[in-house]
């Protein structure tokens, strides 16, 4: 059994996670979710792997790439693992100003 | 412990026993920083695992067990030692906090609905909770071909493992490999 090389750490019921799970889903790649706790003080695993305390994060060992922001982190997998699609539609969305 | 009272008998157990394949599963399995949905058969691929199933966190004999496991030091076996309760993911966070588990590399899975116990053949239908039950103190000693190697089942409620014994198993099997 081997691990997918994507793995996301994430928050139960946290808004900014679900977006990047979606993204994962939409384009079919397999993942493995870590779950973390809502207090940031209790999250040094994310702090490790990414340099700040804030999910969602994603770290991609196909690329080594290790990414906060879901903003970000959609943007990287559209950009990844996207078919050339045309400009998505931000304008609906709000300016992200803080994760979860 | 001597009382001069009978103590709960449990129903006859029903579960794999030495040189049965022990039933795989998939449920979170919770460390001291996250949780993840692992396979049982996952965990052997690694080597031998020390399965132990216990009461609600909460509950004294859950402190009982792993404060002796802790104890005897059974992190310092080649084998990886999990335990299996009804508690959530954040309740099993909070007790490797609290019985200071985090350093040993002990890791707890999660089965609110009491699956597992029920294909292990080992639930424990509480008395005095209504819809609630659980796993009953129970120890599986697995070696990397899944095959069980020692099985023991609490026959009274409650009952512990004999510690000496299960010791004396995680040592034969981790030292043949």
């Amino acid at each position: 059994m081997t691990e997918p090389p994507i793995t996301v750490y994430r928050l139960q019921a946290c808004p900014f996670c679900e977006r990047a799970i979606r993204k994962l889903e939409e384009y079919d790649i397999e993942y493995t979710s870590r779950f973390v706790e809502p207090l940031h003080s209790k999250r040094n695993v994310v702090k490790r792997e990414s340099g700040v305390r804030t999910v969602p994060v994603i770290v991609d060992e196909n690329t080594s790439v290790t990414m906060a922001e879901s903003a970000n982190i959609v943007d990287y997998l559209e950009k990844t693992y996207g078919k050339e699609t045309e400009t998505d539609a931000v304008t609906a969305e709000h300016p992200i100003t803080e994760e979860s | 412990m001597d009382l001069d009272f009978d103590v709960i008998e449990l129903p006859e157990p029903n579960h794999p026993t030495s040189g049965e394949t022990a039933p795989t599963f998939e449920r979170p399995l919770v460390n001291d920083e996250y949780w993840e949905d692992t396979k049982l058969a996952a965990l052997t691929e690694d080597g031998p695992v020390v399965l132990v199933f216990h009461p609600m966190d909460g509950a004294f004999p859950a402190t009982y067990i792993w404060n002796e496991l802790r104890d005897r030091e059974f992190d310092a076996y080649d084998a990886t030692v999990v335990g299996l309760s009804i508690s959530t993911p954040y309740e099993h966070k909070s007790f490797i906090e609290d019985r200071n588990l985090a350093e040993t590399g002990f890791q707890f899975f999660s089965d609110p609905p009491n699956e597992v116990a029920n294909q292990y053949g080992i639930e424990n239908d509480l008395g005095g909770m209504a819809g609630i039950e659980e796993p009953r103190p129970a120890v599986f000693v697995i070696d990397g071909d899944r095959t069980v190697q020692y099985a023991w089942a609490a026959r009274e409620h409650p009952e512990f493992p004999d510690y000496d014994e299960l010791q004396e198993n995680v040592e034969r099997l981790t030292e043949d490999e």
